[in-house]
């Protein structure tokens, strides 16, 4: 087969975590019993009128400066005209003609290229039709739930690059506290728009739309799939044609929805019951102020100030909650490379081990500093820290309560120890003697005796040091 | 109270003796409902009536406000909690508001008790009240001619003493146009001081709700009563409440006066309507008004802007009566494609249907930039020629409508004509500049002639001033508003 290459757009709609609707005071919460959450306005009743909530162009505005993107100063609303049951008003509110920001770009590691963005524009959300045995029911709880929309220029020519663009998206919008991104939830959607060329050919193919990606894994088989029908199409002699897809996850492949000719005409025009939306140079500038630390920078500074490995600071920072995590523990036990491994380490390890992702993980944030501060101190052995953290993940257990109720403390008295010291040296005369005699690895076999006589939970210092006291005062 | 007595109260002299308790507003509204069983067979001002619930308000009335116990119509376009709203459409033929509309929520807390909802044409889409599903409205003075539209019944209902006053709609002339017709006063607020919520769309970007009324100091009141910023309408603007006193001590003295000459010269207007404008021309100089012609070119293009802006609007706005969650529904359907065509089909009017399709055709990706944009650029020209006749004049003047009061049947027999006759009241529309219709005259055969009067934005005190002069001082001269009217607005 010939080289060919891929070039894929992508149009992202995730949806904003705003308290309330983007044109109504209806909560947005996700999972509501159907139909509860509407009024007039987003069940569009006759005669009532959007009022926009400020929230939404807000955060649209910091989504967009954290593209590198130029926020329009004047932004409009326009409507956008189709007919369907989810559709209350007969038409999405939407942005056409000045969408919210323009131009900007987000940079992704692997490998490292620069994805453009062509624009970015709020809407709101229709309702959602419920298919079962007895019927199809329409929920309008979702409509009016507010949505940004990311339309990236056709910079990408693998499913490598979609993944690692939108882990990176998803990533910087959680940093960034608009949005929560969970695919299965649906407040992140991504339409993958593709086509493929010859190695060397300058223009562009025809391009396909492919929509129902509820997760990167499909939306990385998608891409694979869906450049390579098309190119075996190519190679029998078809043409690809300008269409809707549909991705079934369950078998993998890509089916026809509907062709582009008898798309809908929607009749987009400048939305008349909203105003001229405006944002001046000291209001953008404002919100720019706002902006949380993003993960590039955020990288950047764990790998100049705290001096950790780049590596390190790429984990840390690919996840919101693991980079939270990560401040909250430096914050206590001021080790940056402690907490590091730490989170690194045990923690992924046990996160993994429950099969939990980012969002799953409810534990406290300051837990695992303070088992660290813990073992530091001597108060814990590293082993009682693992339980520790086990404990802190599964449970919420506070790290000093449960070492107390399970007896977890390292016995530092030495007059408690001593004892158990003198029975060892007893018990094993002939060790003593060798070791008295100038056979010295016999003390680690000694110290291991008396640990193992505490149950491990002597202070190995302290308890090394009474151990030679013994061993040198006969 | 004799009722003869009680009928030539105005509006705020109503309220005024329900206030000293001279009636009560359970009389008034007697009064009401003894003229709507006289009457209302005839003429079918109303969709609905709301006596027992209107009873009820009356006896259990605060007396404070502003309007206290008088009886009110609003059109069926506006949102009244549990009271049907059908837009004169089979559409929403059964449809209940589920709240009630800003404006007539402040009617409410004035005192007024609130009748009924008046007959209108389709959607506010017609110029005849015609249109309607229930069946047309007949003009309270001669049944065989209609009382203009779209709130053709509203203006009948007051024109009859069905109702103190009425708060229609006006998107291209709606209130004015049967205020005319109907020998009565309506006012057409500055787009945007009155909210809009609960006011069923036609065209968003130029709807507006307002009084039409027997006198002008009544109009005031009205507006006073229903002005105001509201945060259920983001585009509605706060506006000042205007002075009753100015209104009274205005003079016509040394004030600019331009006459719309595109509109005055028009061949669509009357001779009859023509002279009756020349009168109040030379009327207004003799009071001491400078009054001189104007040249506004983009007029002769104001019907075409206006339909291809309200059509492309109204087309989106009228998406959402599908039959899938309120409304008519039609039957026997298998899909939603079908739901959508039959119900739509089934439910709307012949004029509804036309001006979806307009609308579609301009809105169309074939045809946008050349209709929809062309018009929108247009509207902005006309603004500012507006804006710049304003920097010069005082007040712009022109006829109401083309004609007097048309015979039955007439509209739908030629649209098109009934398109042009907008061509006076459309320009204030798409400019949202108020206007205001006020009477000047009569027909050899006794219908009334309007006059409209257009000051910028915000100028409502200017347009009521110049109007009160003429009802006051006018009237007197020329005795046209007929038998049994009031030179301060009884019946």
């Amino acid at each position: 087969m010939e080289e060919f290459e891929t070039i894929v757009g992508l149009e992202v709609h995730v949806e904003l975590k705003t308290e309330s609707k983007i044109f109504c005071s209806c909560p947005t919460t996700f999972g509501a019993a159907p139909n509860t959450h509407i009024c007039e306005v987003c069940a569009g009743l006759p005669g009532a009128l959007p009022r926009l909530n400020k929230k939404v162009p807000e955060y649209a505005v910091m989504t967009g400066l954290a593209l590198h993107a130029e926020i329009t100063k004047q932004m409009r609303f326009d409507r956008k005209n189709y007919f369907y049951p989810d559709l209350p008003k007969g038409y999405q509110i939407s942005q056409l003609y000045a969408p919210c920001a323009r131009n900007g770009y987000l940079e992704i590691d692997d490998p490292e290229k620069k994805i453009r963005i062509h624009e970015l524009h709020m809407e709101d959300d229709a309702g959602k039709l419920i298919h079962d045995d007895t019927g199809t029911y329409i929920d309008f709880s979702r409509c009016g739930v507010p949505l940004i929309e990311i339309v990236t220029e056709p910079d990408f020519r693998s499913a490598e690059e979609v993944v690692s663009f939108l882990q990176k998206l998803k990533t910087m919008l959680q940093f960034l506290g608009v949005s929560d991104c969970k695919m299965q939830e649906g407040s992140m959607r991504v339409d993958v728009n593709l086509s493929v060329r010859k190695i060397g050919q300058e223009t562009l193919g025809t391009r396909t739309e492919m929509k129902n990606l509820s997760s990167f894994r499909a939306v990385s088989k998608a891409v694979a799939y869906e450049a390579r029908r098309q190119w075996e199409a190519l190679g029998r002699g078809e043409k690809i044609l300008r269409e809707t897809r549909r991705w079934d996850e369950k078998n993998e492949i890509s089916v026809s929805m509907r062709k582009k000719e008898d798309a809908a005409e929607y009749k987009y025009f400048p939305e008349p019951d909203l105003p001229v939306l405006c944002f001046s140079e000291e209001e953008i500038r404002a919100i720019k102020e706002t902006l949380p630390e993003l993960p590039e920078e955020k990288r950047r500074r764990y790998i100049e100030e705290l001096h950790l490995p780049a590596y390190d600071a790429g984990i840390l920072t690919s996840q919101r909650q693991v980079a939270d995590l990560f401040e909250k523990t430096m914050e206590i036990c001021h080790d940056p490379k402690e907490a590091s491994n730490w989170i690194m380490g045990e923690f992924m390890k046990i996160r993994n081990d429950h099969g939990d992702d980012e969002e799953d993980f409810t534990m406290r944030e300051e837990s695992l500093g303070e088992i660290i501060l813990l073992q530091k101190a001597g108060r814990i052995s590293r082993a009682s820290a693992k339980a520790l953290l086990l404990a802190a993940y599964e449970e919420n257990a506070l790290p000093k309560e449960y070492a107390e109720a399970h007896d977890l403390w390292l016995i530092t008295d030495k007059a408690v120890l001593l004892p158990v010291v003198e029975q060892v040296i007893k018990d094993n005369p002939k060790s003593v003697s060798e070791y008295r005699a100038g056979k010295v690895k016999n003390k680690q076999f000694l110290l291991g005796q008396a640990m193992r006589a505490t149950k491990g939970k002597a202070d190995p210092s302290i308890l090394e040091g009474v151990l030679q006291e013994c061993l040198e005062s006969e | 109270m004799e009722k003869e007595e009680l009928f030539s109260l105005p509006a705020y002299a109503l309220a005024e003796a329900v206030q000293n308790q001279k009636v009560t507003a359970e009389e008034a509204l007697d009064a009401v409902f003894q003229r709507i069983e006289e009457r209302e067979s005839d003429l079918h001002a109303y969709i609905s009536t709301r006596k027992e619930a209107a009873q009820i308000e009356a006896r259990n009335l605060k007396m404070q406000g502003k309007l206290s116990g008088v009886p009110v119509a609003i059109k069926d376009n506006l949102m009244l909690s549990g009271e049907k709203t059908t837009c004169g459409s089979k559409m929403l033929q059964e449809y209940v508001a589920p709240y009630t509309a800003t404006c007539v929520r402040k009617l409410q807390d004035s005192g007024c008790v609130i009748v009924g909802k008046t007959n209108m044409d389709e959607f506010g889409m017609g110029v005849s009240t015609e249109t309607s599903f229930f069946g047309a409205t007949s003009h309270p003075k001669a049944p065989s001619f209609v009382p203009g539209g779209s709130s053709g019944g509203a203006a009948a209902a007051v024109a009859s003493g069905e109702a103190w006053a009425a708060v229609g709609t006006d998107t291209g002339g709606s209130i004015r146009q049967p205020a005319a017709f109907c020998g009565l006063v309506g006012l057409r607020p500055t787009y945007g001081t009155i909210s809009r919520h609960g006011l069923v769309a036609f065209a968003s970007s130029m709807d507006i709700a307002g009084p039409i009324t027997r006198s002008v100091k009544d109009s005031a009141l009205f507006f006073n009563v229903m002005h105001g910023q509201d945060p259920k309408d983001q585009t509605s603007v706060p506006s000042d409440d205007v002075s009753l006193d100015q209104i009274e001590q205005y003079s016509v003295k040394g004030k600019r006066i331009g006459v719309l000459r595109e509109l005055l010269e028009s061949k669509d207007v009357d001779e009859e309507v023509s002279q009756a404008v020349r009168g109040v021309m030379d009327f207004y100089e003799r009071s001491g008004a400078v009054v001189e012609m104007v040249d506004m070119s983009l007029l002769d293009h104001a019907v075409a802007i206006y339909y291809v802006l309200s059509s492309a609007e109204a087309s989106s706005n009228l998406a959402r009566y599908d039959g899938v969650r309120y409304g008519f529904r039609a039957e026997g359907c298998r899909n939603p494609d079908e739901l959508y065509t039959k119900t739509r089909s089934e439910g709307f009017g012949l004029e509804v249907k036309r001006r979806i399709l307009l609308g579609n055709y301009v809105l169309s990706s074939e045809h946008f930039e050349d209709c929809f944009r062309q018009a929108e650029r247009a509207r902005e020209m006309m603004r500012r020629e507006f804006s710049h006749a304003f920097s010069k004049y005082d007040l712009l003047l022109s006829p109401v409508s083309a004609t007097t009061a048309p015979h039955k049947g007439k509209a739908a027999a030629d649209p098109l004509a009934s398109y042009l006759s907008d061509l006076c009241t459309v320009p204030a529309s798409l400019a949202g500049i108020p206007a205001i219709s006020v009477p000047c005259g009569q027909s050899r055969s006794g219908m009334p002639i309007g006059v409209q009067l257009m000051a910028d934005r915000f100028g409502e005190q200017e347009i009521l001033g110049a109007a009160r002069v003429l009802e006051r001082e006018y009237y007197s001269e020329t005795d046209i508003a007929g038998k049994g009217a009031s030179s301060d607005g009884g019946i």
